[in-house]
């Protein structure tokens, strides 16, 4: 956290009142969002209400046997984060202390109170590669030169976006390649601007660009149901609803692993100890599809778990956005997973009960459908302040209690996103995974991502999905039927429809994410594996019309292979061969 | 020690004090009576001139002339190995006339949050010999899984059969000191005499006192006690696995009991409520006790905790169950329908769900086919469930051959795989064994999640193969 590199204070304060993670302080002069150290033991908190002579503050760590009469000290600056390399391969608390250095400083695994850490290494020298020359102009967010952060990330310093005025440009005076540490000038500008690899940026401001433009290039995400029936935008926004148990996070973390962007940030607010245990043990061993690097290379990770100080929860949502905006500045498209934003929501309404403001619905505070839109709105496709292109995608789960879709975070957050995966646990109770519904889900980037993939996959990707989603809409309706007076009493060609239908939910929608090749799915073979259904349902379908019956045409010995298509990995040949297959055997019956 | 005679208002569990010096947040105080009494109480809210003190013990006999006194410290639960084999209250004192207890450390019962770096993934398995559990909800070490019941179900039966049964495979064969590593914790909140009394008798007849610390927190105890008893059984429970290196198993009965006291703390100090009632804050406070099961890097012990919940109305989207469902590790479902059909214990397998057992599972865990024959025993149960439905309108001629074969299995799934009784002690292979007798009344094509290999291997062709059971009716 960046105050740990300038620990000047601008004026004290004392204590009044401790209730929980709300302190109140008086004399303190303060503005709003300042980040102040509270108590003897110097616990960081930030200023979330002013009045009169009365600052309220929210702490960001346990306060314990704080007392009133204790000092108050106030940095003068917001909440903010350190930007640099370094970023990326890292494990982050809620308020960017790095985890790792934070166990090393306490000694112990126990996260002890007090204790401060810089987000990045100031002392890790990097090998600077300037990008531009002497003389040359230079403005805001434009690059200078280059660090290689990771095996896999070039990272890209920036002129600062605040060091100049929109549209001014400034000389380059001194810029030179070498070893530097983050704190040292890379170059120097002719306004007065020494350019540093570090920026601190504070976390409630979104970092400026020039505007906003509409996605047009899918986030591939390897997962059939995503990639196939409900795609989402580089630079998209998507909610994942859903009651526990039903795999909010195992979709997350497939995304984490398997989406095209080239970097991830991963919030997990609010969540299991165990969960985050997991990411930080996986992601270093598991490879990045693209580039066969190690997939911590492109990551960042903020873990705030479940009981960790409830302050730190409210604002781990604006650390990720923060990071993530900026590697956008770099014209890179970042996705961030927010785990989940109920906890976020929930760590306000905390919050605002113990200042005792006025509820809205739930008990939620009045402003949470505000601030559930100011977040999404961070994420898009941006045309950069320094001309290049990049993007953010938001996707946040959500945990509606009692899975009861209408209570106001899920609400409030489908007004907003573009993209809805609902996970519903009758599907999880019978181990449909990915548990999402086909029914209640949508995507509204459909359309226009279609020409991305009739130009990337095949021409007639947008005709088998309509295909694909019909089926499975008339098998919903029949289902109905079926209920009330089984199977057997339907029409054969009825009976025939199920039969596929059958083959879509178990083959194509259903994707077994611990299976090594099943986990991830590129677009072709997604594409492949509707054709092939697809060619089961033409075929069986002649066969039925040349007085083939029903039963005959259920029992065939090559269509249970569509079930193992997911698992092969070289399946372009087992497609071919399976269509061949299905349609020898089905012609062979008239 | 600061001590003062300045009560000012006394209300449901509270009681303000005026003070004239700092006093921290969360610090323990004293009071004594008139009578000579001294209860016990906790700092809530701490302001200048004014204290609000929760007591423990509940406020009656306390008048404005009692005196205050306060300690100058935060809650501290006396830990030592000797704690093992001993009776408690809800308040960390022992109650069983043993000799007093000299604690090797007093540590805060607050505990702080375990750093997700430094925690090992929990990975290894947890032979509890219940099939319904270790076949398709599997628990690992360091596990968070809770009990969802509701009144009038056998959940302490199969919490004491967890209890009894639980071991760790690779140790079986080991010597007597590996094993004897393994210690239950048992915090009661709330809870009956009867109920208590049925815990002790077990704990005694099986000899797994000596290995266990009971806390006892019972109905008639004061409320507001129980939002510290399970504080003392965690620390408790990280002191002997964390530095002790013992397995420890907490379980902890009732969490509804728990969470009314939340409420009742919440009502009295007249907080703005969320649902129900319950205070907004009551994820955080429940994560804060569930999260404190786990492993450690570098440290042999682990905390494995399984929570008994009794939900209200039987109802898993009350806030009780609700927020615990959304810390924990999974959950077990005790079905009161498939109790009153006389299943022992009467897991309900489908609603129910451990999120470690993938890893926790498969070849050097248990065994190469038990994922696979996990997931498929899922899809067919499931499956058969649908079915009944049907079968109720339609009669069992009108389905098909197929179909029959799924009710079937349905059928025997519950009285073969998940009615064992509760004294009997199954191990891993015996539940996968029952588990291919089942799969096997099932056509071969129909195993579409098991891989080919498996189906080979141990697919029962005929039914003379079988091992343990022939089918259902």
């Amino acid at each position: 956290m960046s105050q740990a590199t300038g620990t000047d204070t601008t004026g004290t304060g004392v204590i009044q009142s401790v209730s929980g993670p709300v302190v109140t302080a008086r004399d303190l002069d303060a503005r709003m969002n300042d980040v102040v150290y509270v108590g003897d033991e110097g616990l960081m908190g930030e200023v979330i209400e002013i009045e009169g002579n009365i600052t309220t503050v929210q702490v960001y760590e346990e306060t314990s046997g704080v007392a009133p009469g204790e000092p108050v000290e106030n940095t003068g600056e917001p909440l903010s984060v350190d930007l640099g390399p370094g970023v990326l391969d890292a494990i982050y608390d809620g308020v960017q202390r790095p985890l790792d250095v934070l166990e090393e400083k306490m000694g112990s695994p126990y996260l002890d109170r007090g204790v401060d850490a810089p987000g990045i290494d100031l002392e890790k020298q990097w090998e600077f590669e300037p990008t531009v020359e002497v003389g040359d102009e230079v403005g805001r967010g434009d690059v200078v030169g280059i660090v290689e952060e990771t095996v896999t990330i070039d990272h890209k310093v920036m002129v600062p976006p605040n060091a100049l005025e929109e549209d001014e440009t400034t000389e380059v005076t001194a810029i030179e390649s070498g070893s530097f540490d983050v704190t040292e000038t890379v170059a120097e500008l002719a306004n007065g601007t020494d350019v540093s690899m570090h920026q601190e940026w504070p976390v409630r401001e979104p970092r400026p660009s020039e505007n906003k433009k509409t996605p047009r290039t899918p986030l591939v995400s390897g997962q059939r149901i995503l990639d196939g029936l409900f795609p989402i935008a580089k630079g998209g926004t998507a909610a994942i609803p859903g009651p526990f148990g039903s795999g909010k996070t195992v979709t997350q973390h497939q995304l984490a692993k398997y989406a095209d962007a080239d970097i991830i940030v991963y919030v997990g607010c609010g969540e299991r100890g165990n969960e985050m245990t997991e990411v930080i043990e996986d992601f270093p061993e598991l490879e990045d599809p693209a580039n066969g690097n190690p997939l911590m290379a492109r990551t960042s990770l903020i873990a705030n778990t479940s009981n960790m100080p409830v302050a730190a929860r409210e604002s781990c949502i604006y650390t990720g956005i923060t990071i993530a905006e900026y590697y956008r500045d770099m014209g890179y498209d970042v996705a961030l997973m927010a785990d989940s934003t109920s906890r976020w929501a929930e760590a306000m309404r905390e919050i605002s009960s113990r200042l005792e403001e006025m509820p809205g619905e739930e008990g939620y505070p009045a402003y949470l459908a505000a601030r559930l839109a100011q977040f999404y709105e961070r994420a898009g496709y941006f045309e950069n302040v320094n001309g290049t292109e990049g993007s953010v995608s938001a996707i946040g789960a959500v945990s509606p209690p009692g899975g009861d879709f209408s209570e106001p975070v899920t609400q409030n957050t489908l007004r907003i996103v573009k993209t809805f995966w609902a996970l519903d646990a009758d599907l999880a109770e019978r181990r449909h995974f990915p548990s999402i519904n086909w029914n209640e889900s949508y995507s509204l980037y459909k359309d226009q991502l279609d020409p991305w993939f009739q130009e990337h996959v095949e021409e007639d990707w947008p005709e088998k999905r309509q295909w694909a989603v019909d089926i499975l809409d008339e098998e919903t309706e029949l289902q109905e039927i079926v209920q009330l007076v089984g199977k057997d009493a339907l029409p054969e060609d009825q009976q025939l429809t199920l039969e596929i239908a059958r083959y879509l939910r178990e083959a194509y929608l259903q994707q077994n994410a611990f299976h090594p090749v099943d986990t991830f799915c590129p677009p072709e073979k997604t594409y492949l594996m509707l054709t092939t259904i697809k060619t089961l349902h033409d075929e069986a379908f002649d066969a039925l019309e040349a007085g083939v019956p029903v039963e005959d045409l259920v029992n065939t010995e090559a269509a249970p292979r569509i079930n193992r298509i997911g698992v092969q990995e070289e399946y372009e040949e087992y497609v071919e061969e399976l269509k061949a297959d299905i349609t020898e055997e089905l012609r062979s019956l008239y | 020690m600061k001590e003062y005679q300045t009560i000012t208002e006394i209300s449901g569990p509270l009681v303000y004090a005026e003070v004239d010096e700092a006093i921290g947040y969360d610090e323990i105080v004293e009071i004594e009576t008139d009578q000579g009494e001294t209860l016990r109480g906790q700092v809530l809210e701490s302001s200048e001139g004014v204290v609000a003190i929760q007591v423990f013990e509940g406020t009656s006999g306390i008048d404005r002339n009692a005196s205050v006194r306060f300690l100058d410290e935060t809650m501290k639960m006396p830990v030592t190995e000797d704690l093992l084999g001993r009776v408690l209250d809800g308040s960390g004192r022992p109650i069983d006339d043993g000799p007093e207890i000299v604690p090797e450390e007093r540590q805060d019962i607050v505990g702080a949050a375990i750093n997700p770096y430094s925690r090992e993934y929990p990975e290894e398995f947890i032979e509890t010999g219940v099939s319904g559990i270790d076949g398709m909800n599997t628990l690992v070490r360091g596990q968070k899984l809770p009990i969802f019941s509701s009144s009038g179900q056998p959940h302490n039966e199969l919490a004491m059969q967890i209890a009894r049964q639980a071991s760790v495979p690779e140790e079986e064969e080991g010597d007597d000191e590996e094993s004897s590593e393994f210690a239950v914790i048992f915090g009661a909140m709330g809870i009956t005499q009867e109920e208590a009394n049925e815990f002790m008798e077990d704990f005694e007849r099986t000899g797994a006192l000596e290995r266990s610390v009971v806390f006892m927190n019972l109905a008639d105890d004061p409320a507001v006690e129980r939002t510290v008893t399970p504080r003392m059984v965690l620390t408790t429970a990280e002191y002997l696995a964390f530095e002790k290196d013992y397995h420890v198993l907490v379980i902890l009965t009732d969490m509804t009991n728990y969470c009314e006291a939340l409420r009742e703390i919440g009502a009295a100090r007249e907080e703005v409520p969320g649902r129900r009632g319950y205070p907004g804050y009551m994820y955080t406070d429940l994560a804060q006790l569930y999260e404190r099961a786990g492993r450690i890097q570098g440290r042999e012990g682990s905390v494995t905790q399984i929570p008994i919940l009794t939900m209200p109305g039987d109802d898993d989207t009350h806030p009780i169950p609700d927020l615990t469902g959304y810390i924990t590790e999974g959950q077990i479902y005790v079905d009161p329908d498939l109790n009153s059909q006389g299943l022992q214990p009467p897991i309900n397998v489908l609603p129910s769900l451990s999120r470690l057992m993938d890893d926790g599972i498969g070849e050097g865990l248990t065994r190469e086919d038990h994922a696979d024959v996990k997931d498929q025993m899922f899809a067919a149960y499931a499956e058969g469930e649908d079915l009944r439905d049907l079968v109720n309108i339609v009669g069992r001629e009108a389905l098909s051959e197929l179909d029959n074969k799924y009710l079937d299995f349905a059928d025997a799934f519950e009285s073969e795989f998940i009615d064992q009784g509760f004294d009997q002690n199954r191990d891993i292979d015996e539940t996968l064994e029952i588990g291919w007798d089942l799969l096997s009344m099932l056509p071969k094509e129909a195993l579409n999640r098991i891989d080919e290999e498996f189906i080979e291997t141990y697919y029962r062709e005929d039914d003379s193969e079988r091992e343990v059971v022939e089918a259902a009716d």
